[in-house]
């Protein structure tokens, strides 16, 4: 990428930052079927990751199992994407659906 | 403040089962730069210039939507209304310019690349002409490019001779693409007040006043919207406005963290979101289905259009508040064929054309997905089309007509388009002619409150 000239500047354009630069927490959701194993499953792939658990909730609402941890993920070990794909990818395995988003999301909807 | 467990409960439910979702980003570039008198330099150099700077439009946005875990259904781009850019080019057929956008667009990964569009509100220039000349086979030999012609404004009035012209344009678009129920029509849009910023389809161009390249972003939500009503059944109506002003909020919210993440990555300025909640066919994802969740037994009886007015303001305020620049459209769409609970009121006989014409005054656009009889003339299409313009001139906002006079097919037939663009039963028109006030040509001189300086 060449230098931006003030030309450049002046269109608005920048330098592109990285993707994924700094994704300081996560938000896990699980949603479905309660069953065994289920927190202990996540929780042992984000140990295994250097993930830290923050915060945990369980619930059961309108029928429906709901687990929410918020993680800490500036210490892991591997990249955010991996880490996604890892722990979504224990959703057939569970029978439940588990969701990986950066907490900003969160942030952004309900705060201001 | 920490979140709470029920707020990061309810994000994922609208994206789990209420169909949130972010419809589209879309890249605005100008192509004013790419004039040349040669057709192969110029299409050589709208290339290039595409390549240049969406090259990983598609890759970032990917990107983003797997760190914020909500679906980005729609790449899009928009350029230069063609007519402008090609102007100095020495051809009569503007057709190879929009394979070359619609070879670049597959080239980028874009489902829809929107620009091949003139400005006519006033008169025509050689370039509009050739432009709107070229439509039909232009429509009929891409699969990605989309069209749109204004040929109104509250400045200028409604230019009759360019309704005439786009009249015939669909009319031979339809019959271009008969194999496929007259497809090519779903990708051309006849505006009155086009708006600049637009991001969603068909009818988004870069307008001659946006920076020379800009991200906007088109939100949607329909669904959560309905969900949202669902919950309260007996509020009073000033109560559901106030619940659809939060729930655009949140929505919109949604849109403009995209718009920031997706222009930080790409060192492209971010332009607008659209606030728009556009339905598409999936079920409970609809516009009708929400007016109907009001207290209306079918979408098209009355009342409805007093809901939708409603419903549209709310959504403007609510999403107004979320976002530091909104543009484009922003309102409630009404297509007919993307909409499930639309397509189920034409079915049963609750929603007809002069309906939706009515509806059209309060919402966002206009005549939208409307498949017609394929023997209707050409004159009654023109005053369709007139009759659209007018409601936009007059009320200075955006109206459109997306209509599509599906070949051999009549009332009680389907046509069906697939994906996005969805089915939709043919709805009768009037019988009686428009022949004689189409073929007068002229031009409605502009409304008294266009004078405003």
């Amino acid at each position: 990428m060449k230098e931006l000239t003030n030309e450049d500047k002046m269109l608005g354009l920048k330098e592109p930052k990285e993707k994924g630069e700094n994704i300081p927490k996560a938000v896990i959701s699980v949603l479905g079927t309660d069953r065994v194993g289920i927190i202990a499953t996540i929780s042992q792939s984000l140990a295994q990751y250097n993930a830290n658990i923050l915060q945990i909730n369980q619930n059961i609402l309108e029928g429906l199992f709901a687990m929410i941890m918020i993680v800490d993920t500036n210490e892991i070990t591997i990249d955010f994407d991996q880490l996604k794909h890892t722990l979504e990818g224990k959703s057939e395995d569970l029978g439940v659906t588990v969701t990986v988003q950066s907490e900003e999301v969160f942030r952004y909807m309900h705060r201001i | 403040m920490a979140l709470e467990f029920k707020e990061i409960l309810e994000t994922i439910k609208m994206v789990q089962m209420q169909n949130l979702d972010i419809r589209t980003v879309t890249m605005g570039i100008s192509l004013r730069d790419c004039a040349h008198p040669d057709i192969d330099v110029f299409c050589q150099k709208i290339e290039k210039k595409i390549l240049h700077y969406a090259h990983n439009l598609k890759e970032v946005v990917e990107q983003v939507e797997k760190e914020i875990g909500i679906p980005i259904v729609n790449k899009r781009i928009s350029v230069t209304p063609i007519a402008i850019a090609a102007e100095a080019v020495e051809v009569e057929d503007y057709t190879p310019i929009a394979q070359t956008l619609d070879k670049v667009a597959h080239q980028v990964g874009v489902d829809f690349l929107g620009g091949f569009s003139a400005l006519v509100q006033k008169g025509f220039t050689r370039g509009d002409l050739r432009l709107i000349n070229s439509l039909p086979k232009a429509l009929a030999s891409t699969k990605r490019v989309c069209a749109s012609v204004n040929v109104a404004s509250t400045k200028a009035g409604i230019n009759m001779d360019a309704v005439k012209l786009l009249s015939e344009v669909v009319k031979e678009t339809a019959e271009l693409t008969k194999e496929e129920d007259g497809i090519g029509c779903a990708k051309l849009v006849v505006f009155c007040n086009a708006q600049e910023d637009n991001p969603f389809m068909a009818g988004a161009f870069h307008g001659v006043s946006e920076p020379e390249v800009v991200i906007n972003v088109g939100v949607s939500g329909p669904g959560v919207v309905r969900a949202v009503l669902e919950k309260h059944p007996e509020v009073s109506i000033s109560e559901i406005a106030e619940l659809i002003k939060q729930t655009a909020f949140k929505i919109t919210r949604m849109g403009e963290m995209v718009g920031c993440l997706v222009s930080e990555r790409l060192g492209i300025p971010f332009g607008i979101v659209d606030l728009s909640l556009a339905p598409t066919p999936a079920p409970g994802d609809s516009i009708a289905n929400i007016l109907e969740e009001i207290g209306l037994e079918r979408c098209g009886t009355h009342g409805t259009t007093a809901c939708l007015a409603m419903l549209n303001d709310a959504v403007k305020k609510g999403g107004s508040m979320a976002a530091s620049n909104v543009g484009g459209l922003s309102g409630a769409f009404i297509p007919v064929s993307e909409d499930a609970g639309m397509i189920a009121a034409v079915e049963v006989g609750a929603l007809t054309l002069d309906k939706l014409e009515a509806m059209t005054c309060v919402c966002s656009v206009g005549l939208d997905m409307i498949a017609i009889p394929g023997d209707t003339p050409m004159e009654t299409i023109g005053g369709i089309i007139a009759d659209e313009m007018a409601i936009g001139m007059i009320n200075t906002k955006t109206t459109a007509v997306r209509i599509i006079p599906a070949p051999g097919k009549k009332v009680g037939d389907k046509v069906e388009f697939g994906g996005l663009l969805g089915h939709a039963p043919i709805m009768p028109v009037h019988q009686f002619s428009s022949a004689k006030f189409i073929h007068r040509g002229g031009r409605i001189p502009a409304p008294i409150h266009a004078l405003r300086n």
